[in-house]
Formats: structure tokens, sequence, C-alpha cells
């Protein structure tokens, strides 16, 4: 079983492979909006991709409203 | 489809609906790449009626208030039409919103009962909020795991009795339903739409844009939204068409749904009709050079032959492989709930994808103008549908001034709002606030707003008012918030944004610390709701003697200032 801490290393390492950008570029308290000035619906891509990592299903309203890493870690987290 | 000019009511009209067209399937309902559902329009009896019983024993009579909090499903129309049977009011809700801005909507409107879903009620029964709204006596929960705590919710799925329900008939006249079009923060504006505004609407659609038995509507823009519940419930269902929802609205399943299911009409917003022309876009600029060359010959074909008329026909023909990405039965794409820009929808239409743009709000009952493509013209939002009289209010020298609309689909006024009505509703013509002109052929076309608000791409309104709270005990003398085209007229229906307008004390400075705190404050609003940069100004604001802010006077001693210069990015 993974700790928070894990999945929210495992969060952060794959948005930043996701959007392309340097390992260890992003931090647990990062607006993923501002960070990677993406929109909704390139958030919604960036869950499939987590959905299909961590082997769970996150319902979208799950992540409504969730704009950092770390709420976003730990709702993962209470899934796994 | 049915002649809604025979009806009354929303509910009298979908009862006969349901055994008119018994055997044809009305709502399919996918998870992912998982079919949940397909129910015809008898099944979809079958399980509204034992509700509309439970609800009436429950004590729930003519004019109570039901409201709906749900994601896109069949059980958010099956509990619709239950309360409608009943007689009842339906206050459908976004379920985007936060607990404290639902509950404060809740207490508003009245309602006696809450239909919600178990992720939603999980953060809804903790809010310390959930105490004002005292109105609420029961709540149904969709989906509830066995083991879930209920926190004094019932499980929809059991809330059912045996025997048939009495249906309530209402009036043209009475309230069928209140929308929420803003306010969550500030003054609520809960537009009161009666029967006779959905009954009408419908009908007007319907004549430009079609359903019958076997049409398939993709629901994916939220179903509390007025274009969603017209044409992804009531518009279909009065026609025996088929509704398709997707629980999930991730960007590959609803790609997905188009050629699995066979989609003929779908409603988007302008955020995600611009990701899909990226996505095509994307996919175009890497075919192989050749094929390019072929593929743009086609384009120009389908651009000449579709000139003056759409030809679903032969586009589909001429671009086939694009056509079947969408499942080769699309007839249209409906957007609406913003401003899309005219390159986008061009974009489209030379593709042989008509998209049916137009212009409308929710006081207005959904659409006041759509694009007839007859032929079509990106530039405008088309013309007045059926029954619509548009007017355009103190025109300046070219032409421009306010929108202004008279039609049986406009609301009956701002739930327990007379002032908010009276000055909306001028001698039975409501007051749009939107700026706009006809050309020569009878297009209308939009250049901005009077009023102070924006709206999103995603379709969101957003009143600087609502925003405020967050930013109470700034540590600076006074602050507002505006829009920037409040302020700055750009005549311009793009690109819009709020800026939070600074006063600071005698000799204080903008400093760092003082924009952090800006910043933080800010990243507690939801995304879209977010100032995008600050303004400061040296003079105290303009007050009434209550100590209200003159916000007109304000604007206009702000408009005199360089929009560039004052807007300090955060």
């Amino acid at each position: 079983m993974r700790t928070l801490e894990q999945t929210t290393q495992e969060v952060l390492d794959l948005a930043a492979k996701h959007f392309q950008l340097p390992a260890g570029s992003l931090t647990p308290g990062d607006d993923f909006f501002k960070k990677l000035g993406i929109d909704s619906l390139q958030t919604l891509e960036m869950l499939s991709r987590l959905e299909n990592h961590f082997g769970i299903e996150l319902p979208d309203y799950e992540v409504q409203g969730v704009s950092d890493f770390k709420t976003l870690a730990e709702r993962i987290q209470s899934r796994l | 489809m049915l002649d809604l000019s025979k009806y009354q009511s929303v509910g009298g009209a979908l009862k006969d609906a349901l055994d008119q067209f018994a055997n044809e399937v009305c709502l399919i309902e996918a998870d992912r790449e998982r079919e949940k559902e397909r129910l015809t329009y008898r099944d979809f009896k079958e399980r509204a009626h034992p509700l509309a019983k439970a609800l009436q024993n429950a004590s729930f009579a003519a004019g109570n208030g039901a409201s709906i909090i749900m994601t896109n499903q069949s059980k958010w129309l099956i509990s619709a039409y239950a309360v409608f049977f009943a007689g009842g009011v339906l206050v459908p809700l976004d379920y985007k919103l936060t607990p404290d801005e639902h509950w404060q909507l809740l207490k508003h409107s009245g309602a006696s009962v809450l239909i919600t879903e178990y992720p939603i009620w999980r953060h809804l029964s903790v809010s310390a909020s959930r105490a004002v709204a005292t109105n609420v006596q029961a709540v149904l929960v969709t989906e509830a795991p066995a083991n879930a705590v209920l926190a004094g919710a019932q499980r929809w799925e059991e809330f059912r009795r045996v025997g048939e329900p009495v249906f309530v008939p209402r009036s043209r006249q009475d309230t069928a339903c209140i929308v929420y079009s803003s306010g969550t923060g500030g003054r609520p504006k809960g537009c009161m739409m009666t029967h006779e505004n959905y009954l009408e609407q419908c009908v007007a659609l319907t004549s430009l844009y079609p359903f019958w038995p076997g049409v398939r509507y993709l629901s994916i823009l939220p179903t509390n939204h007025a274009i969603d519940f017209m044409v992804g419930f009531f518009g279909p269902f009065t026609c025996g068409a088929a509704v398709v929802h997707l629980r999930t609205l991730r960007p590959e399943y609803v790609r997905e749904a188009f050629p699995k299911y066979k989609i003929t009409y779908v409603s988007v917003v302008p955020l995600v009709l611009k990701n899909l022309q990226k996505g095509l876009q994307a996919r175009f600029n890497a075919l192989p050079a050749e094929k390019r060359r072929v593929f743009n010959a086609l384009v120009a074909i389908n651009k000449a032959v579709t000139k003056g008329r759409s030809r679903l026909g032969i586009s589909r023909c001429l671009l086939k492989q694009v056509h079947e990405a969408f499942g080769g039965e699309l007839r249209a794409i409906i957007v609406g709930g913003a401003f899309t820009e005219p390159q986008t929808l061009q974009f489209f239409y030379d593709l042989g994808i008509p998209v049916a743009n137009g212009y409308g709000l929710t006081e207005a009952g959904t659409a006041v103008t759509v694009n007839d493509l007859k032929p079509f013209r990106a530039d405008t939002v088309g013309k007045p549908l059926p029954g619509m009289e548009v007017r355009i209010v103190n025109p300046a020298g070219d032409g421009i001034g306010e929108v202004s609309v008279r039609s049986k689909t406009v609301m009956a006024g701002y739930l327990n709002d007379p002032e908010l009505t009276a000055e909306a509703i001028v001698n039975g013509w409501l007051m749009t606030g939107d700026l706009g002109r006809f050309d020569s052929a009878g297009h209308l076309q939009l250049f901005g707003r009077k009023k102070n608000m924006i709206v999103t791409e995603e379709g969101k309104n957003i009143y600087p008012e609502d925003i405020e709270a967050v930013f109470e005990s700034l540590p600076v003398k006074e602050f507002c918030v505006f829009a920037a085209n409040f302020i700055w007229p750009s005549r311009s229906m793009v690109g819009e944004e709020l800026v939070l307008v600074v006063h600071l004390e005698p000799g204080q400075l903008y400093s760092q610390e003082l924009r952090r705190d800006i910043n933080a404050r800010n990243n507690r609003l939801l995304n879209y709701k977010r100032i995008l940069g600050v303004v400061l100004l040296d003079e105290d604001f303009p007050r009434t003697a209550s100590l209200k802010i003159k916000r007109n006077v304000l604007a206009e001693r702000l408009g005199k200032l360089d929009s560039a210069a004052a807007i300090l990015s955060l």
C-alpha cells in the first residue's frame, strides 16, 4: 500500500511526463491550471492517465473544484 | 412530435410522450466503455411512477419545490419527470458549485426535497451551511454504497411506492422550474420559468432542428443548463428521440461515443468546440504532404458546394473519414452558453459539419436567435426564432444598442425579487444587457455587454459581486471587482476577464506581500471565477448614503485610465 507521500510523488511525476516538463519541476501545492496553463478539459485527459497508472476509477465529480496536486493525490489515495 | 399547443404543462406533455413512444429507446447511459443502461419510454415510466407515488405519499404536492443536483444521467431525467408528474416545481442546480453555494440556493429556492448523488452528498452533508436550508425536509441519494453513511438521507433506489401516482395538472402560467442564472455569492437570480416558456421554446427550436424517433442526442452540457434541459430532455422526449448520457466526460470517451452510438446532435460550450477543432487540426497537420493536398482540395470542393446551404449527404461523401469519426450520422453541433469565435464555427462548417450557433439567456428561455444555415453565417448569431420579437434599444450612430426580447418564452421574473425583475423586464420587454445590432439580412450581431459581468468559454456567467466575498478583510482601504469590459468597453464578446480594483491606505505600497495575499485568496475561487489582474486607484470610491459603492460612477472614472497600463498582472 502506497503512502500519501508516495502517491503525491507519483502524481507529480506523471503530470510532468504528460505535459512534457522536466522531472521535479512540480510541487504538491502547485495550482495545475496556473502552473501548466491548462483548461478543465486537459485536466480530464490527465486524469485518465492517472487512473490507468493507479488502476482506479475516479468519478469526474471527485475532482470537481480541485486545482492543486496535493488534494488530487488525496482523492486518489482514498480510492487505493 | 406531440402537438404541444394542446398541453398546459411540461408534465402533461411528457406523460403522453411516454405512452405514445412506449417502444422507442429514450435513454442510453454509458460509463467509460461500458453501456450501463438502455431504457425505452415504457421502462422510463416504470421507473418514474413509483418515485412519483413515493413523493406523493410523502406529502409532496402541487407547487412544492424539488431540487436536483446530479451529473448527467438517467436518474436526473427520471427524477425530474416524477416531480413534474406530481405537480412540483423543479430546481435544477449546477453540480459544479461548492456545497456552500448549493445550500444557499437551496434555501433561496424554498425546495423541500433534494435529489442528489452519493459523491455529491458526501460533501453536502458535512458542510456547515447545511443548517441554513431548513426548508429541505427530505434528501434522496442515488448510488450510495451498501455501507455508506447517509447522514439523514434516504436511498433513491428504495424510495418507491406501489400503486399508481395521481397526475397533478398545472396551468401554462404556473412555475415549472426555478433556474439560477447567477448569484451564488451575492443576490441570487432565480429565474421563474413557466410551463408555457418551455412549451413555446420547444415548438420554436424543433421547427429548425427537429427530433424524431431514432435521433440520438449526446448530452454533455449539464442538464441543469437551459440548453441541455431543452435539447437533452424536453425536446427529444416530446418527439420520441433518445438521449445518450456519459458518466465521465473525459475527451477520449466523448470521442468514442459519436461512432459507438451514432449520435445525431450534440450540444457543447465554445471551449469544447475549440478543443475539438484543435484536435482535428493537429490530425490534419500530421497528414503526409500528398494526402494533405488531396484533403485540402476536398475541403475546398465542400466549401464551394455548401456555400448557399448545408448539404450533409455530399459533405459526408467528400470528407468521409472526418464524418465517420463523428459516427456518420451527426446532423449538427449545437453550441451555446457563451459566444463562439467565428473562425471556429467556419472551421466546422467547411468540413460539412453544421454548427448551430445562436444567442440566448436563461431569462429568455434558452435561445433567442439561432443560425438557420440558409446560408451559414459565422459572423452572426443568426435570426430570431419563431415567436421571438427582438429589438435594439437606444441604438448609437452605428446602430448598436441594447438587445431586448419579448416572447412567450421570457421568464415570469426573478424569485422573491420584484426590484430586480422590474429592472430586467420593462413594459413586457426583457432587457438583456447585451449590445448588438441587426444587419441587412436580419441577422443579429453582438458587440459586448452593457452589464457588469463576464461569460466564460465554458458558459459560466460570473458576476463580480458574487466573488467579492473572498477578498473580504483584504488589508487595503477599499476594493471592488469589475468585468474589465464594463470599465473599458471593447465591443467584443471574447477574452472577457475580471479585475480587482484596489484603493490602498495612505502611504501603503502595493507590496509583494499584498500581491501574495490577493493571489492566495484568488486561488480559493474556482479557476473560472478568478480575477486576472489588479487595478490601483488612488482616490476614494464614490458611495451612496448607505455606503454602497456606486459601481457605475466608479467604472466611469476608471474608464479614463489606459487599460493596458492600468491592469497589473497577478
